[in-house]
């Protein structure tokens, strides 16, 4: 079991590149984001689809600043991300 | 984007696993017509329209609707989909606009904003509502005031988001229903004020 994130714990989306699938966007990848709301656990999807959904985990409202994502701009972009997904900083 | 695209190459994956699906007897083409004639009448903007319109006017059920929407939304007789998807409503305020997309496919509450419109699923919508959400609005003809923050909310897992836009101005004396009809799908998902 993962420890969990708490809300407005600064994490990192993981740069690592996926083998097959993955819901983790290559726009986040290796940015710092803020956990913004714990939405419960949820099979993830890497495994669903290999037919072997093992455990369900914890999935998170993440918010990342324009700023961080694209050097430019001044929105936020919220996503769902797994745990496994991130690591802390 | 436009037209049907009845011959994209979207639309000739589908045919193919419709036949695939078809052929192990998983479903007959009859249930998925039966399905696809259904959704129209369970499945509109109307819904949503409804749930904005009774936020505006009862500020008790905006409140629930902001903390538990689906508890909120299966007091009119909704429900936010599967068992496993989570419903939040996120408001737009002065200070704030919500925008909604799902980047990696089409994800979109559909009982609540009927079948999702191309521009949706589309990979320009898709890619550029992140990098540049005001200049995406603009060519929707929705100039986003520089003193409002643009808030991206990107449907990655089971949660699907309603924007809940804001009450326009000069609207004190309608009831309900006429406010009802005045939100729109594009409202719902944040491409337009209402």
């Amino acid at each position: 079991m993962l420890e969990p994130f708490s809300v407005a714990q600064r994490v990192r989306a993981r740069a690592r590149d996926a083998v097959g699938h993955c819901r983790l966007p290559r726009y986040v990848r290796g940015h710092t984001g803020t956990i913004v709301a714990d939405h419960g656990m949820c099979l993830v999807p890497d495994r669903v689809v290999g037919g072997n959904p093992g455990t369900p985990e914890r999935v998170y409202a993440v918010r990342f600043d324009a700023q961080d994502l694209w050097g430019a701009e001044e929105h936020t972009v919220t996503i769902e991300l797994w745990q496994s997904y991130l690591e802390s900083l | 984007m436009t037209g049907t695209h009845a011959d994209g190459v979207p639309a000739r994956r589908v045919r193919a696993v419709e036949q695939l699906l078809e052929d192990a007897g998983v479903l007959s083409g009859t249930e998925l017509d039966d399905f696809l004639d259904r959704l129209p009448a369970t499945s509109s903007p109307a819904n949503g329209a409804r749930i904005v319109a009774k936020a505006w006017v009862d500020p008790e059920f905006r409140h629930r609707l902001l903390h538990d929407a689906n508890g909120a939304i299966s007091e009119l007789g909704y429900s936010g989909g599967g068992p496993t998807v989570v419903l939040r409503a996120v408001e737009n305020t002065d200070e704030i606009h919500n925008v909604v997309v799902c980047t990696l496919c089409s994800c979109y509450p559909l009982a609540l904003l009927g079948p999702s419109p191309s521009w949706y699923k589309s990979e320009a919508y898709r890619s550029r509502v992140v990098r540049d959400p005001r200049g995406v609005l603009a060519e929707f003809g929705f100039d986003v005031s520089d003193d409002v923050t643009v808030n991206v909310w990107d449907a990655n897992a089971e949660t699907r988001y309603l924007v809940i836009p804001k009450r326009p101005p000069g609207t004190e004396h309608l009831g309900e229903q006429e406010l009802a009809e005045l939100v729109t799908r594009r409202g719902l998902i944040g491409t337009a004020p209402v």
